[in-house]
């Protein structure tokens, strides 16, 4: 650390050209920031603390293919299983397509089954008392600025009304929170009754569209997957159960590798980055031989001038890159306020710091380590002499 | 004072010369790059910036850590930018591609996609009797009622379960897309469970080669054909109507009926006769129009998407092109001195360092762009389109795609090479030299 006035004047030696690295040690990490925090919503979608005791249960043709309400009653009775909820997509189209959220119709006892939505327990109260009540997570209230008390409108691209008409009109009743920063998306939904759905739908009456199992004991799911399945082999209403986790996962997989786009992408720009800094750190230390053989002369061992060039590179793109990354944070808390789900997007949180300062450590001593070792091995004499 | 405002007006004029640039036609580059050949070859000025760029290239070799700075830097951002502008091009060239203005796609009002829709048994018979329709030699309508479904089948690349279309036709559904050809096995048979599979979906879905058995519902269907249409279709399976029907437990119903009119004109005719009849709750549009506006959103995101991140590259890459220049310059000063002290004057100066610039920024381009085109043309992947399923589409270089990433390369370059050569013509002649 005393040392730090010295790496700190090296690098301000050339002021333009450490501000131009810099710069581009920004962008890049910018990069970094958003697109990681892109992958890292695709990822989180199927990995969630309460997805590992939640089994969904679906119709085994696929996702879109309704299942009977009758199920309910025969899921619950197997054992380890603790509540069964079930809800329906809707669909519904608030004013415009393009402002979409997920909306659904959902079982009396939804909430107690999806225990990370809080619902104050007055307004749990009133959505219990108000057939045609909704709710509404927190963070889609704030997108449209929705109170509580007011009418939504939504226009049915599935499920008309009984009359053809396809005009739903819901009461909100309250607004919900999820408190787990990686669950925060599911606050972008709304949720109606089931029952009120059922009875006002044109078709498809007494139909599900899957089922919300909670289970007592996480390791058990395999076997209480496979015997909720058993309930229907050979129907003509066959299931399909899986945890929560693997059906997001299966979900999530079916947009694109995000993973492998991502990868791609910043391979191709920290390749980039670690030729452009390496090539700046290259040029710093070549105009720099003479002084560094003055600081070997007063008594600099080798070990402490490849260390002095190494803290100098990997300085650089550390202050780069944290302003890089500060500033993907910013972007992100943007995005987020102004799209909320229409884009999937995580916050810059720990583990995309982690693994940001990590790679800039890491780019830095790669980029360093050969200007480094030049100038460890220079000859006093020779260097001095200009040879 | 001065100073500032000759940095301002230069930045202004980068800006209109980006804009302009952002905004020509190939040919525009194409004049611009012969009247500067012209230029350089014909006037007395011009033969000097040519001697002058001949001895910056020349001396590129000695330099070349920094020049690949450049070249490497550009050919990183535009083979990325070329690569996902082409993903949006071609999801949108396969969805774009697919219907036409003569046939129109009916389905129940409100419901944005085929899959969500639902039109009872005596809607769909009567949305064909309405005028505008064309008839067969028989005086039958050409329509085809079709139901849309989804099924689950494995992907090959990661073994998951995605959402594959399954549609449910009749013998008219090839009669109103003339382009759908079997190219191996044979049609299904209609009451049989048999299935054809469009050309993408077999490449993208494990288990449903030529012969092969599927499960759907406990019952066995078997692949007895492939069929090619070059367009949204390639994502499908087709089966028999009533058959799907009956294993998807939705009776006599259809999610939507697709229309041959009698010409393009006969729309507003048949939408308005449709609109008219108090019977039907029905939406229609051109089957050009329905598939147009189902690529709209996925394509604009990766291209919005694509920008961005081709943005934030780009002026990574710019600074490394000034650090490099910059350094270039730096290196040459006293030999640009020299020049100046002999008589030579800005312009040729100026120039040449930009069109060092320039040059390097070309080869970075092309190399991008030829990388980009050698690893992803005809890359075919999937997603998720927006009737639930999995859309099967190629990566598509165009050459307009491979242009735009050459002018992105030319303007880093300009940007890159402009301050590093206004700071060459002003090195004060006697300072630079002194120094050694």
């Amino acid at each position: 650390m005393k040392y730090f006035h010295l790496v700190w004047s090296a690098l301000m030696r050339r002021r333009t050209r450490t501000i131009l690295t810099m710069a581009s040690v920004l962008a890049a990490f910018l990069l970094f920031g958003l697109l990681d925090s892109v992958r890292t919503a695709f990822a989180d979608a199927g990995k969630t603390v309460v997805g590992v005791d939640r089994l969904v249960t679906v119709s085994k043709l696929s996702f879109t293919v309704q299942l009977p309400l009758s199920l309910q009653a025969r899921i619950a009775q197997v054992p380890g299983v603790s509540e069964v909820g079930y809800a329906s997509w809707f669909g519904g189209v608030y004013q415009d397509p393009k402002n979409f959220f997920p909306n659904f119709a959902v079982s009396d006892n939804y909430f107690n089954v999806i225990t990370e939505m809080k619902l104050p327990p007055d307004q749990l109260q009133a959505f219990r008392d108000t057939r045609t009540g909704a709710v509404v997570g927190a963070d889609l209230a704030r997108r449209f600025g929705w109170k509580v008390g007011q009418q939504i409108p939504l226009n049915a691209t599935i499920w008309p009304q009984k009359d053809g008409s396809n005009a739903w009109t819901f009461d909100l009743v309250g607004i919900f929170h999820v408190d787990d920063p990686k669950l925060k998306n599911e606050e972008d939904q709304l949720l109606f009754h089931w029952k009120y759905f059922d009875e006002a739908r044109q078709f498809g009456n007494g139909m599900v569209g899957w089922y919300n199992v909670k289970i007592a004991d996480p390791a058990q799911a395999d076997r209480i997957a496979h015997a909720i399945d058993a309930i229907s082999a050979n129907s003509d209403h066959e299931t399909k159960t899986e945890t929560e986790n693997a059906f997001n996962a299966g979900f999530v997989s079916q947009f694109a590798n995000i993973g492998l786009i991502v990868t791609a992408i910043m391979a191709a720009v920290f390749f980039t980055l670690i030729l452009l800094t390496g090539n700046t750190m290259a040029q710093a230390v070549r105009e720099r031989i003479p002084e560094l053989a003055v600081l070997k002369t007063i008594g600099f061992s080798n070990r402490s001038v490849l260390l002095l060039v190494l803290a100098e590179s990997v300085l650089l793109v550390l202050i780069g890159g944290v302003a890089g990354m500060l500033l993907a944070a910013l972007v992100v808390g943007g995005v987020k306020a102004k799209v909320g789900a229409a884009f999937p997007i995580a916050d810059v949180d720990h583990r995309i710091w982690l693994s940001g300062i990590a790679l800039m450590i890491v780019i830095g001593l790669v980029v360093g380590v050969l200007p480094a070792l030049r100038g460890m091995r220079l000859k006093i004499v020779d260097a001095l002499a200009g040879r | 004072m001065k100073r500032f405002l000759r940095g301002l007006l230069l930045v202004v004029i980068l800006v209109v010369a980006l804009v302009i640039w952002s905004l020509l036609p190939w040919y525009g580059a194409l004049i611009a790059a012969v009247a500067l050949a012209l230029w350089l070859a014909l006037t007395r000025r011009g033969r000097q910036t040519l001697s002058v760029t001949g001895v910056g290239i020349a001396t590129l070799p000695s330099r070349w850590g920094a020049s690949s700075v450049i070249v490497i830097g550009i050919a990183g951002v535009v083979g990325v930018l070329v690569a996902l502008l082409a993903m949006a091009e071609g999801f949108q060239a396969t969805l774009k591609g697919t219907g036409n203005d003569d046939t129109v796609l009916v389905t129940r009002a409100g419901s944005l996609a085929e899959s969500n829709s639902v039109l009872s048994h005596d809607s769909a018979v009567l949305v064909q009797q309405k005028p505008g329709v064309a008839r067969d030699a028989q005086g039958r309508p050409i329509a085809s009622p079709e139901l849309v479904v989804i099924a689950s089948l494995p992907k090959k690349s990661n073994g998951q379960d995605a959402n594959v279309s399954l549609r449910g036709v009749g013998p008219e559904a090839w009669e109103v897309r003339p382009n759908v050809k079997i190219i191996a096995g044979r049609r299904f048979t209609p009451g049989l469970r048999e299935l054809d599979v469009g050309k993408g979906a077999m490449q993208q879905f494990a288990g449903i080669g030529l012969g092969s058995t599927l499960k759907l519902n406990n019952q066995v269907w078997t692949v007895v054909g492939e069929f090619d249409s070059g367009d949204a279709f390639d994502s499908e399976l087709w089966g028999d109507k009533d058959t799907i029907a009956s294993t998807y437990r939705r009776g006599s119903s259809a999610t939507s009926v697709t229309v041959k009119l009698t010409s393009p004109r006969a729309f507003d005719q048949y939408k308005a006769a449709l609109k008219a009849d108090p019977a039907l709750t029905v939406d229609v549009q051109t089957t050009r129009a329905y598939f147009a506006a189902q690529s709209e959103g996925l394509s604009k995101l990766i291209r919005i998407l694509g920008t961005t991140i081709g943005v934030i590259m780009a002026i990574g890459a710019l600074f490394g092109a000034l650090n490099s220049m910059y350094a270039a310059v730096a290196t040459r000063a006293r030999e640009i001195a020299t020049l100046r002290a002999l008589g030579f004057r800005g312009t040729p100066v100026v120039t040449s360092v930009m069109l060092e610039t320039m040059l390097l920024a070309l080869a970075g381009g092309v190399l991008g762009a030829l990388i980009a085109w050698l690893i992803f043309d005809r890359y075919t992947v999937s997603t998720l389109g927006s009737n639930f399923s999995q859309v099967v589409f190629q990566f598509r270089i165009t050459p307009a795609l491979l242009w735009e990433g050459i002018k992105w390369a030319l303007a880093i370059g300009f940007v890159g090479g402009l301050f590093p050569a206004m700071r060459a013509a002003r090195l004060p002649v006697t300072a630079a030299l002194r120094e050694l």
